[in-house]
């Protein structure tokens, strides 16, 4: 490990390691989210980095977490890139949601390195919840709640998500896939480098669940950030994807789409059926539906 | 005379509603309704160590309500139990020990029925004087944080997320409550103190479209029911603390036909 390989890594990163202290850790984390100065990095953290010519925002190596003695994170290591989708799947209790918290920085893990950019924003939009419906809240006040001390107007994200019209709802009277929308507006607020969406279609219905798909892949297209992106649904998720992981406590296989949708590893966890509505799915549409489920062009249901 | 001491009740409850009123939205919210209980019923606790050790009473109760708040967070890591079995232990365990301690004061003059349900009728100048200090000070610490706290309520992962230390800010909440039944106790007494907090907030409930709306209107619902349920005392030559209270769950009832559209 040559001397000028530490001094760019000790400016551009900042490092989870299982031996920090749990003080260290969280005000590392939040130092992350708030943006500012960073404490400096431990020199033993850059033994096991390899420099990654992509510079990723995030990259986890061999990170492993035990709970009650059983290992729920299993040796894995991935790589996140700006402009990059990527999709993590997985049956249930495959510590999916585990393996985002650990990226978040809300969760120590036993051993392995986490590796995050320096200032990186992150925008999470956590699993479809249930809003308490004694809390008033209307979608304006849920997202101003987002932006602490700044005074950023919210109209812009709320149209992009094609929720504009939400704004004085209540959060407790909107459907699924309307409360969804304005969680993603939510996680967009701070114009974030990476944008990590656990199930992001979950109470969504068939019909909206491509649209919102749609709509993840354009926000890409848009914003050129990195997305992680946790589902169970396969097929439609993989087409918009650049990378799959799949993951099962350990990742199973990974890559691009059609390499995992015909891996033998996804067949034994998702079954044949599965495989095969990938290709059946993986075909050119020429319209695209609203959340009602009339026909439209593409962009109108983005600005709609 | 008697004016004199109308206004002077109705300021003291007034004082302890501007604190009282907005926390029981945020028990509402976090689901943490036993939680007042629980304080409260540590507050004998309080009691009789101030009077064993002739400190201050509502010192001793806020120290209690502290000790309290502290053992809760550190339970509250382990993940098998839920927070309400939780609070059932601690609460009567905390009365337990209020009554043994108390029980070893039989000599001293210690009335217990004074601080189960209050004296609103001998509140003095000076105490209200401390109490809208203390109200003021314990409000001004719920509007800084209060974003956090609401965040909180909605969605701890999430506030996690974006940096809020959760454990801090529950902790900053837990001692507001604390000092809010040490500053309500002679008002209502302990058995009534969480009536105080809760039943205004579930009256502006449904006349509410923000968390911010929700907490004035409690305040203002409060405040109603305080002079009101004096007022009624007076006529009737009732126990004032349970007036209110019965006052305010009137207003509650007459609510619900908000609720219902």
């Amino acid at each position: 490990m040559s001397t000028s390989h530490w001094v760019l890594l000790e400016s551009e990163y900042i490092l989870h390691k299982p031996s920090i202290n749990i003080f260290y850790f969280t005000n590392t984390a939040l130092a992350l989210l708030k943006g500012s100065p960073l404490p400096t990095l431990s020199k033993s953290g850059a033994m096991s980095h390899t420099q990654n010519t992509k510079h990723p925002l995030i990259s986890a190596d061999h990170i492993s977490l035990l709970r009650s003695g059983l290992k729920v994170i299993d040796d894995v290591s991935l790589v996140l890139n700006t402009n990059e989708i990527t999709t993590l799947i997985g049956p249930n209790g495959a510590g999916k949601t585990t393996l985002i918290r650990i990226l978040l920085g809300l969760q120590k893990i036993d051993s392995g390195t986490v590796w995050t950019r320096k200032n990186l924003k992150i925008g999470y939009m956590p699993q479809s919840f249930e809003v308490n419906r004694a809390i008033p809240l209307t979608v304006f006040r849920f997202l101003t709640l987002a932006l602490g001390n700044s005074r950023k107007n919210i109209q812009p994200f709320l149209d992009e998500v094609g929720g504009g019209h939400l704004v004085k709802k209540q959060i407790q009277n909107l459907s699924g896939g309307e409360f969804q929308r304005v969680c993603l507006a939510r996680a967009l607020i701070n114009d974030p480098d990476l944008l990590i969406l656990d199930e992001p279609v979950q109470g969504v219905d068939y019909s909206g669940e491509a649209a919102l798909y749609r709509l993840i892949a354009d926000i890409r297209r848009t914003r050129g950030c990195g997305i992680l992106m946790v589902s169970h649904d396969l097929h439609i998720v993989l087409g918009e994807s650049d990378k799959v992981i799949c993951l099962d406590r350990h990742i199973c296989c990974s890559g691009v789409p059609e390499m995992v949708a015909q891996n033998k590893e996804y067949e034994r966890l998702f079954g044949k059926e599965a495989a095969q509505a990938y290709a059946v799915y993986n075909h050119n549409h020429d319209h695209e539906h609203d959340l009602s489920g009339n026909i439209c062009s593409h962009e109108d249901n983005i600005s709609q | 005379m008697i004016d004199d001491l109308l206004v002077r009740s109705a300021l003291a409850g007034f004082g302890v509603a501007l604190i009282a009123a907005p926390l029981g939205c945020f028990i509402i919210w976090q689901r943490m309704s036993y939680y007042g209980s629980t304080i409260a019923h540590s507050g004998l606790l309080g009691v009789a160590l101030g009077l064993i050790f002739a400190i201050n009473t509502s010192a001793a109760i806020l120290a209690v309500g502290l000790v309290l708040s502290f053992f809760l967070l550190l339970l509250q890591r382990q993940k098998l139990l839920p927070v309400d079995s939780l609070l059932g232990i601690l609460a009567h365990a905390f009365l337990a020990a209020g009554l043994i301690a108390a029980g070893t004061l039989q000599d001293q003059r210690l009335d217990l029925m004074a601080y189960l349900f209050g004296d609103i009728l001998a509140i003095t100048s000076q105490d209200i004087l401390w109490i809208y200090i203390a109200a003021i000070i314990s409000l001004c610490l719920l509007i800084w944080h209060w974003d956090q706290i609401l965040m909180l309520s909605i969605h701890e992962e999430l506030a996690q997320a974006e940096g809020i230390r959760t454990e801090q800010t529950r902790f900053i909440f837990m001692l507001l409550i604390s000092m809010t039944v040490a500053l309500a106790m002679k008002i209502v007494g302990i058995l009534l103190i969480t009536a105080m907090m809760i039943i205004p907030a579930a009256t502006a409930r449904p006349f509410a479209s923000s968390p911010e709306q929700m907490a004035v209107l409690s305040v203002l619902f409060s405040g109603l029911s305080i002079i009101a349920g004096l007022a009624i005392s007076f006529q009737f030559d009732s126990p004032a603390g349970p007036t209110i209270v019965m006052t305010m769950t009137s207003g509650f009832l007459l609510s619900l036909y908000k609720y219902s559209r």
